[in-house]
C-alpha cells in the first residue's frame, strides 16, 4: 500500500511538473485531483474542528453565557447561507458585519502597537546591540533608508533639489527590498522544487542514498 | 564534492550555457523551456552526486541559538507548527532542529499548531526525532503534543491569557491539568521562547502581534523564504532573531551539528538542500545575465 501512495505521489508530481513543457490533459487531470481533494479536505477538517468540536462538544456543559455565544455563533453560520436565497440574501451582510468588525478591532490595536509605534522606536534610537562597524552601518542605513523611501512617497512637494535627491535615494533602497525580497522568492519555490525532487530520486526512484 | 562525473555534469550545464549567450547573441531567443531544463540538471546533478557547501552561521541565526542555549534547563519552549506540506521542504528542518537543540539541552517542549495540517507533521517529528533520537523523554514531563486549534488569530489572543480555555487537553484528548508539564504555564506569556515556524496566515508575524509583543515573550520564527524579508523589520526589537527560508535551516543545522557531535549522523536535509539551491541560482543569475547582455547589445544596434 506504501508502494501504492509512493506511485500515486510520483505520477501526480510528474503530471504537474509537465505543464512547464505545455498545457496537457495529464495536468489538467492532476490539477482537478488536487482542487478536489483539497476542497474534501477542507470540508471535513471545518466539519470537525467547528461544528463538531467547536460547537457540539463545547456547548456540553458549558455555563449559560459561553452557550449563548455559542448559539449567537451558529446564528450567524446560518445567516450566511441565507445568500443562496434572493429574497433573504440581505441577511448575510451582517455577519459579514460581524466579521470585518471583528477582525478590524482584533487588529487596529495590534497593529498600531507593534507596526507602527515599537517600528518607529526601533528606527531612530540604535538597537540593543551595537558592538560591531557591521552593526553601526546597519543602523545608519536603516535611518537612511526609512527617510529617503518616506520621502520618495511624500507627492505634496516636487521631487527637485535636495528633496527630489533624497527621493531618488529612496527609490534605491526600494529597489534593493524588492531584489531582496525576489531573491528571497526565487528561494522559497526552489526549495519547494527540491523537496519533490528529493522525493522523486530518493523515495521514488531509490537513486539518492 | 567527489567524481567524474559531477565535473562532466557541470561542464556541460556551464557549456550549455555559454552556447546559449552566443546563441542568443546572434540574435535568436531562447525558448523557456530551455531555461526549465537547464535548472533541473542543475538541481538533479547537485541531488545526485549529493553536492554540499559549508555553511558559517549568520548573527540573526546565531543569536536564536545562542539564546536557547543560554536558557537555563528545564526552560518551556513553544514550537508552533504554523505550514502544511506544501511549505515543508523549507521549513521542517527548522521545526526538527529545534527539537532537537531543546531536548539534547533537556528543556520542555510544547508542541501546537494554527494549521490542521500541522499537526500530521507534527506527529512525523514526533515519531522521527523525538522517539527515534530521544528515547528517555517522557511524554507529559517533558513534551506535550497540543495539536491544532481553529481559530487563527483569535487561538493567539485567548492564550496570551489563558491557554486553558482554548486548549482545555491536548491532541490525545488528556486535560492538561493533569499533564505536569502545565503545572506551571498559565498562559504564552509564560513561555521562556516561542518559535513560530511557517510562512502563511496565521503564521510568525501573527505571533509577534499577539504573543510576543503583548507578553513579551522572546521570539525566534522560523519562516518560509518568501515572508522573510516581511519579518526582518521586527529583528532585533520584536524577535531576537530569524530563520530566512532554507539558508537559515541549514545555518541552524550547521551550528547545532559543530556543537553537538552526536547530531553529525542525523539527517541535515537543510544543508543537503543548499547544494541544489546554489546551482540553481547560478543558473537563474547567469540567464539573468546573458539576458541583459543580449538586452543592451540589441539596444546598442538599434541606436547605431
Amino acid at each position: 500500500m506504501e508502494q501504492f501512495g509512493i506511485w500515486l505521489a510520483a505520477l501526480l508530481t510528474i503530471g504537474i511538473i509537465s505543464f512547464l513543457y505545455k498545457d496537457n490533459i495529464l495536468y489538467k487531470a492532476c490539477e482537478a485531483i488536487f482542487v478536489g481533494v483539497s476542497a474534501g479536505y477542507w470540508f471535513v477538517t471545518y466539519f470537525w474542528d467547528n461544528l463538531y468540536r467547536k460547537f457540539y462538544l463545547g456547548i456540553q456543559g458549558a455555563e449559560l453565557s459561553d452557550q449563548i455565544f455559542l448559539w449567537m455563533a451558529v446564528a450567524l453560520g446560518v445567516m450566511m447561507l441565507t445568500r443562496l436565497f434572493d429574497k433573504i440574501g440581505w441577511l448575510s451582510r451582517w455577519p459579514l458585519a460581524f466579521i470585518i468588525g471583528a477582525t478590524a478591532g482584533l487588529y487596529m490595536m495590534t497593529y498600531f502597537v507593534s507596526n507602527a509605534f515599537v517600528q518607529i522606536g526601533a528606527t531612530i534610537t540604535p538597537p540593543p546591540s551595537m558592538e560591531t562597524i557591521g552593526d553601526k552601518i546597519s543602523f545608519v542605513l536603516i535611518a537612511i533608508g526609512t527617510f529617503c523611501g518616506l520621502i520618495y512617497f511624500f507627492f505634496s512637494k516636487e521631487h527637485k533639489g535636495a528633496f527630489g535627491g533624497a527621493a531618488k535615494v529612496g527609490i534605491w533602497f526600494l529597489m534593493v527590498t524588492f531584489g531582496a525580497s525576489f531573491g528571497y522568492t526565487v528561494m522559497s519555490r526552489m526549495s519547494l522544487m527540491l523537496g519533490r525532487f528529493d522525493f522523486l530520486f530518493g523515495e521514488w526512484l531509490g537513486l539518492i542514498k | 564534492m567527489s567524481g567524474i562525473g559531477v565535473y562532466i555534469s557541470l561542464f556541460l550545464i556551464f557549456g550549455g550555457l555559454v552556447t546559449i549567450l552566443v546563441y542568443s547573441i546572434k540574435g535568436r531567443d531562447v525558448d523557456r523551456r530551455i531555461i526549465f531544463a537547464f535548472v533541473f540538471f542543475a538541481t538533479a546533478t547537485a541531488i545526485y552526486y549529493n553536492i554540499e557547501f559549508k555553511e558559517t552561521p549568520t548573527t540573526i541565526v546565531k543569536n536564536v541559538f545562542d539564546r536557547l542555549e543560554s536558557l537555563p534547563e528545564g526552560s518551556k519552549v513553544l514550537i508552533s507548527f504554523d505550514f502544511d506540506p506544501a511549505m515543508k521542504p523549507e521549513v521542517f528542518p527548522m521545526a526538527n532542529a529545534f527539537v532537537r537543540h531543546s531536548l539534547v539541552k533537556k528543556h520542555k517542549l510544547y508542541l501546537m499548531s494554527l494549521w490542521p495540517q500541522g499537526q500530521a507533521l507534527m506527529t512525523e517529528t514526533i515519531e522521527d526525532v523525538i522517539k527515534v533520537e530521544f528515547p528517555e523523554v517522557v511524554y507529559g514531563e517533558d513534551y506535550v503534543m497540543l495539536g491544532y486549534k481553529a481559530g487563527n488569530e483569535g487561538v493567539l489572543n485567548v492564550i496570551i491569557t489563558n491557554f486553558r480555555k482554548m486548549y482545555p487537553s491536548d491532541a490525545h484528548n488528556t486535560n492538561i491539568d493533569s499533564i505536569p508539564l502545565f503545572d506551571d504555564v498559565k498562559s504564552a506569556a509564560d513561555m521562556d521562547i516561542i518559535f513560530p515556524i511557517g510562512g502563511g496566515k496565521p503564521g510568525p508575524k501573527e505571533w509577534i502581534l499577539f504573543v510576543g509583543d503583548p507578553g513579551q515573550v522572546p521570539m525566534a520564527p522560523g519562516l518560509a523564504a518568501v515572508v522573510a524579508p516581511l519579518i526582518y523589520p521586527y529583528y532585533p526589537r520584536q524577535v531576537i532573531g530569524l530563520l530566512g527560508g532554507v539558508k537559515g535551516a541549514a545555518e541552524y543545522e550547521s551550528v547545532l551539528r559543530s556543537k553537538y557531535p552526536r547530531f553529525q549522523d542525523v539527517p541535515a536535509p537543510a544543508l543537503s538542500m543548499m547544494g541544489p539551491q546554489t546551482l540553481a541560482h547560478i543558473v537563474i543569475l547567469s540567464f539573468i545575465v546573458i539576458g541583459n547582455i543580449t538586452f543592451f547589445m540589441k539596444r546598442k544596434k538599434a541606436n547605431a
